[in-house]
């Protein structure tokens, strides 16, 4: 008897949801574009970076590498400078986003002393793409190192040291992955189930669900069930066009990702259900699902302003924000490649917040009209 | 509490001094009377009589202050679930899904109420068949015109075979004719045992029932059939008899 019911009402559910196409366009395009937007801003940010070249001793080993970078589609190496003093002037008039700079004599001191040292100055107003070529040109000097190493049998070494002008800590790097999962985790669930749920109220439906032998958690849980799919599936294409289009690794646990990402889930049902019970009208639940979940969510996070920086009580404010406890929790696993031991406080405060939510909306979901 | 524990068959309804306050507001004021199994049972009341009060409680929706009270034979306090299962419900809004087709609307409210999938789909064949709604079966409720809906909303709220269907203001805002051939599907359902228990604000539709009680105040004033409370009011129809009994009302619509 209640599986049939269950049946039959996530049948009715699914309906809903597949009949409204320009919806259900809307929420499984919206992971998608939004990857695609923030990562186009990186990756056209990386191709053709212009160069600069501070070389004291133009030798053979320095023009290799020079070589080297300009072959690389990353690099167009635009100009060679002559001092450190030219170093600022190249960056205040934006005429190349990466300074490499060699000590003098490098081919030599490869040869006699096995180190030498190259120091890789770049602009990093655009923090992702600063790490980003960094990162490439960084390889690129590897691989010339492991080519001379290959060709002499010496144990070469080529430390190339990186600096970041302008925004040395680096915040936003990569931010945006957790930063739009947070975000579509918590529109989906919250919003859509608050939604859904409302619209029963509001077009009298429910009257005749509560009048029906169907229990009322059977009810939600037919609700949140397609939604809770959606989200799935939505969590599956951030990440597929994180790790391959946009290359940003999960260098942590999959699993552990998975986890958190299943608890953040269930936090937004709770909170989709607890708006559901509050509100008596559609727009009354986008509205409140809108104002109360999704501005907090972009701008208490982390996700755009770093945490760090707000003043103390939005920083205590920020604390209830769930997807400031995901992001951190993504972040810390995806970038920092750490496992679940890593993220347990923030997994214990998503916990936390999911029992009191449940139990706040079971306690308000209205089984009798009155 | 001896006598309500005794199972009377013919008695489908069966409310005594129920009673329900919200506070200091009494809702329904100790309201006693019973329905006969079959019957069409018209509760008739101006808006804030406690008439959607009466019948929420009646449906085990909403638990009474006082009073006692049985549907189908069960206890509306403590058999809710068992009464949830024998009744069938319509309310004034319009209660299909309107992005669901016609069959898929039937397939869902029978499946909430636990039929078997052949039992469900013999009975969409008939019940198409009934409502002349072959070529509709496969359309979108939403695409209906409300005459059709409202049709098919009744016909689902009894597709389980309710011992008792309650009807809150059904016939609003449909066309005459329309209204003429719900009252028909009515009569049919009557005639299968299914018992009906409506409210209206049309005094033509109060004439079709086979007794009327009126609600004033939270209380029930009136309670025979048309044809007695015409006699007992000197009234020339149920409108007379209405407008007597609801100009005593002090109590404000909601």
């Amino acid at each position: 008897m209640i599986m049939k019911q269950l049946i039959s009402f996530i049948r009715k559910e699914f309906y809903h949801i597949l009949r409204d196409k320009t919806t259900m366009l809307i929420l499984l395009g919206i992971p998608v574009v939004q990857i695609i937007l923030f990562g186009f801003a990186l990756t056209t940010e990386v191709k053709n970076t212009h160069v600069a070249v501070l070389a004291p001793t133009n030798d053979e080993a320095t023009q290799r590498i020079i070589d080297k970078l300009n072959a690389s589609a990353y690099f167009d190496v635009v100009e060679q400078i002559h001092n450190t003093n030219e170093i600022q002037p190249v960056f205040r008039d934006a005429k190349a986003k990466l300074v490499v700079v060699f000590e003098d004599h490098f081919a030599e001191k490869i040869r006699h002393n096995g180190v030498a040292h190259v120091q890789l100055i770049a602009d990093a107003t655009d923090p992702n793409a600063a790490t980003s070529f960094s990162f490439y040109a960084t390889n690129i000097i590897a691989g010339y190192q492991q080519e001379l190493m290959a060709e002499t049998k010496n144990p070469y070494q080529i430390t190339p040291e990186v600096k970041m002008l302008y925004n040395p800590q680096m915040i936003g790097a990569f931010n945006f992955v957790p930063g739009v999962l947070g975000m579509i985790l918590i529109l989906i669930c919250a919003m859509m189930t608050s939604i859904a749920i409302v619209r029963e109220k509001e077009k009298g439906t429910m009257e005749i669900l509560l009048v029906s032998p169907m229990k009322p958690i059977y009810t939600i849980l037919s609700k949140i069930t397609p939604y809770f799919v959606l989200s799935c599936v939505n969590f599956a294409t951030i990440m597929l066009l994180s790790v391959f289009v946009l290359k940003v690794p999960i260098a942590g646990s999959f699993i552990s990702l998975v986890v958190v990402s299943l608890l953040y889930i269930f936090v937004s049902l709770a909170l989709g259900l607890l708006v559901s019970t509050l509100t008596n009208s559609q727009q009354a639940a986008m509205l409140i699902s809108g104002m109360a979940l999704m501005i907090p969510v972009m701008l208490l996070s982390g996700m755009i302003f770093p945490i760090e920086n707000m003043p103390l009580p939005l920083q205590w404010l920020s604390n209830i924000i769930p997807a400031r406890w995901y992001i951190s929790a993504v972040k810390t696993i995806m970038i920092k490649g750490l496992g679940m031991s890593a993220v347990l406080k923030e997994a214990g405060v998503l916990l936390l917040m999911s029992l009191v939510l449940v139990a706040a909306s079971l306690k308000k979901f209205k089984v009798r009209l009155e | 509490m001896e006598d309500i524990k005794q199972h009377n068959p013919a008695k489908v309804i069966i409310a005594e001094n129920l009673t329900k306050k919200f506070g200091k507001f009494t809702a329904v004021d100790n309201i006693s009377f019973e329905v006969e199994k079959g019957e069409i049972f018209g509760f008739l009341g101006a808006n804030g009589a406690g008439k959607t009060t009466a019948m929420r409680m009646l449906c085990g929706l909403s638990i009474p202050t006082g009073g006692k009270g049985e549907v189908a034979g069960y206890d509306i306090e403590t058999q809710t679930e068992l009464v949830k299962k024998n009744i069938g419900y319509m309310s004034q809004k319009f209660s299909l899904y309107d992005d669901l087709k016609v069959w898929e609307n039937i397939e869902l409210f029978g499946g909430i109420y636990g039929m078997k999938d052949a039992e469900i789909k013999e009975k969409t064949d008939k019940l198409m068949q009934l409502l002349n709604f072959e070529n509709e079966r496969d359309k979108l409720v939403g695409s209906l015109p409300l005459g059709f809906k409202q049709k098919l909303a009744f016909s689902v709220s009894i597709f389980h075979s309710p011992k008792v269907v309650f009807l809150d203001e059904p016939t609003g805002g449909v066309d005459p004719i329309t209204r003429r051939q719900f009252w028909e599907l009515i009569y049919d359902a009557t005639s299968r045992g299914i018992t009906v228990f409506v409210t209206t604000h049309y005094m033509d539709e109060a004439e079709y029932c086979d007794r009327v009680s009126i609600m004033v105040d939270g209380k029930i004033e009136a309670l025979d059939s048309p044809k007695n409370l015409k006699k007992q009011f000197n009234a020339k129809n149920m409108d007379g008899v209405f407008q007597q009994l609801a100009r005593k009302a002090t109590r404000k619509a909601d």
